[in-house]
């Protein structure tokens, strides 16, 4: 193993500078996530209009590099799309963290790719998988309205 | 035995991780077993193996020796005047629920108070909230200052009439605050409080006289002092053990069954309900006899020395903070690095063989009163040297490289 394979510069430069920091004005949908065994937390922001696109996303929150980069990256890339195709870059994304499988959407131009697919190395460390993931659950939370919080262990 | 070759008793550091000689430094997590003690689990069950107690056969008869013996390994190890204040938990944190549990039931009501620190790991905190959600208990957290010692002064004011019991931790497993017991112990004395001491740090690390300290109860995890997991010991005075009721009921702790009615046993059996951990019981004679045969002058000197050399080191790492830094400290030392979070360096480190623990330790209370949400921790066991250390010290270098902080 190679940690530069999990540490990738594009991670290590969005965990020093998160991008959509911060309440995103007229945020209309948010949720809340928790991972009890690290004490990470993360709050999703975002703003949905009537065709249900996702005009507007934003975070806050306390974590690791990874879980850090992992929510900036995923801010990045959910903004400006449909409801439908967001929840179709998070199954995705899940896929790739769990089978290393290749991000195949359109919806994603490569330079997105490139980006999102620098979180793949965690699949080698399962005990850092949680990090990276914690912030795509709240996403599905918020997306989906319940105000549910989201727990790693529940 | 010379304790600079101690790492030979250990099979586990014939291994390698990620192609690195083992730097284990979580021995307040866990601690690792001497070959001593893997030997005598395996022996017991190739060649002893039975249940204890009620059986009139060989094997139970030589089994129930055993386990009797170890009891009183115990009882000599923590200075308990007798053995039938020795009994055997699935863990320290089954040791103190057993208290909170039978102490409470009988002695806490509707608003009594209950005095903890803030230096708690949850195992001693957790339990007593039950007694604050069922009984309406009242729950008081006694202040550390920045450094991590408690402030005693503020603790005996946090005393009230209606304060029913203390519970302190012997040894923080997050700053090392080695906490003055005997005299907490005395001042709640003199008001008649019984106290409860968490000794699940400090029962491997510093001697335990419990006559000296005088404590109502005190609470040991096998596996910390290099023994087998899924056991525990609970020292209480006998008085106690005899006024309390039990805690888990079965077989084992009745002394009659009838329809009607039940009577239980005598001591220890009345708190030891069911089949038993019984070749743990039996091994952890094996860490005890470790234990003395290095002898705890110097173990202490040992892992004294080896923290004072970690401090100095990690000290001189200008980008490394040290978390606490109490008047008596024991070898556990939890850090941050500005700019990288505690899971970081844990995995970063992981990479170069080196063990440590990162997170909250199980003291959310306390690293709220530090204002930080996690730290790295970095604890010693008898094995460490100052090899390890310096390792530790070249792998926190590597953090900073990994993470290109300047």
């Amino acid at each position: 193993m190679d940690l530069k394979d999990l540490y990738q510069d594009i991670i290590l430069e969005h965990g020093k500078n998160p991008r959509n920091f911060g309440k995103c004005d007229g945020h209309n949908h948010t949720a809340k996530g928790y991972n009890p065994l690290c004490g990470d937390q993360v709050e999703i922001y975002l703003k949905v209009d009537k065709e249900k696109n996702v005009n507007e996303v934003s975070f806050e929150g306390s974590g690791c590099a990874i879980s850090m980069a992992s929510t900036s990256i995923m801010t990045e890339l959910v903004k400006g799309k449909s409801l439908d195709i967001a929840k179709e870059i998070i199954n995705e994304f899940f896929n790739m963290i769990k089978s290393g499988s290749e991000m195949k959407t359109k919806d994603l131009n490569d330079d997105q790719k490139i980006k999102i697919m620098s979180l793949s190395g965690v699949k080698k460390y399962p005990m850092r998988v949680k990090c990276a993931t914690l912030s795509w659950h709240t996403l599905i939370s918020a997306l989906d309205g319940k105000n549910k919080e989201v727990n790693t262990e529940k | 035995m010379n304790i600079n070759n101690i790492k030979s008793q250990f099979p586990i550091f014939l291994k390698k991780i990620n192609g690195k000689p083992l730097v284990y430094l979580d021995s307040s997590n866990s601690a690792q077993k001497p070959i001593s003690v893997i030997n005598r689990l395996d022996s017991f069950y190739k060649n002893e193996f039975s249940n204890v107690g009620r059986s009139i056969h060989s094997l139970s008869v030589n089994a129930t020796n055993k386990f009797e013996e170890t009891r009183i390994s115990v009882q000599k190890f923590i200075n308990a005047n007798s053995k039938d204040e020795i009994i055997f938990t699935k863990n320290a944190t089954e040791s103190i629920n057993l208290v909170a549990s039978t102490f409470g039931q009988q002695n806490i009501e509707k608003g009594d108070e209950i005095l903890l620190t803030e230096l708690e790991h949850h195992s001693n905190y957790v339990p007593w909230h039950y007694l604050r959600e069922n009984k309406g208990a009242i729950i008081k957290f006694a202040p550390i200052n920045d450094e991590g010692d408690i402030i005693i002064s503020e603790f005996e004011k946090l005393i009230t009439k209606k304060t029913k019991i203390i519970a302190i931790t012997h040894l923080s497993n997050v700053t090392g605050t080695i906490v003055p017991v005997k005299e907490i112990v005395d001042i709640a004395h003199k008001k008649n409080i019984p106290v409860l001491v968490d000794g699940c740090q400090s029962a491997p690390h510093i001697k335990i006289d419990v006559k000296d300290l005088d404590c109502d109860f005190y609470a040991i995890s096998c596996h910390k002092v290099y023994g087998p997991t899924g056991l525990g010991v609970l020292y209480a005075k006998k008085k106690w053990l005899e006024e309390l009721p039990p805690f888990i009921g079965g077989g084992g702790m009745i002394n009659e069954v009838k329809k009607d009615k039940i009577t239980y046993a005598k001591l220890p059996e009345k708190y030891e309900a069911g089949t038993m951990p019984t070749a743990e019981v039996v091994a952890f004679n094996e860490s005890i006899k470790f234990m003395n045969m290095i002898g705890m002058e110097n173990l202490i000197k040992h892992e004294k020395e080896l923290t004072n050399y970690a401090l100095e080191k990690l000290r001189s790492i200008n980008f490394v903070r040290l978390v606490g830094n109490p008047k008596n400290k024991a070898g556990v030392i939890s850090f941050t690095i500005n700019g990288i979070h505690p899971h970081d360096i844990a995995t970063i480190l992981d990479e170069d063989g080196v063990a440590i623990r990162a997170g909250h330790h199980c003291c959310q209370i306390l690293h709220e009163k530090l204002n930080v949400n996690a730290t790295a921790r970095a604890s010693f066991g008898v094995y460490n040297t100052k090899e390890d250390v310096d390792i530790l010290c070249q792998a926190i270098e590597n953090c900073r490289k990994v993470f290109d902080l300047k």
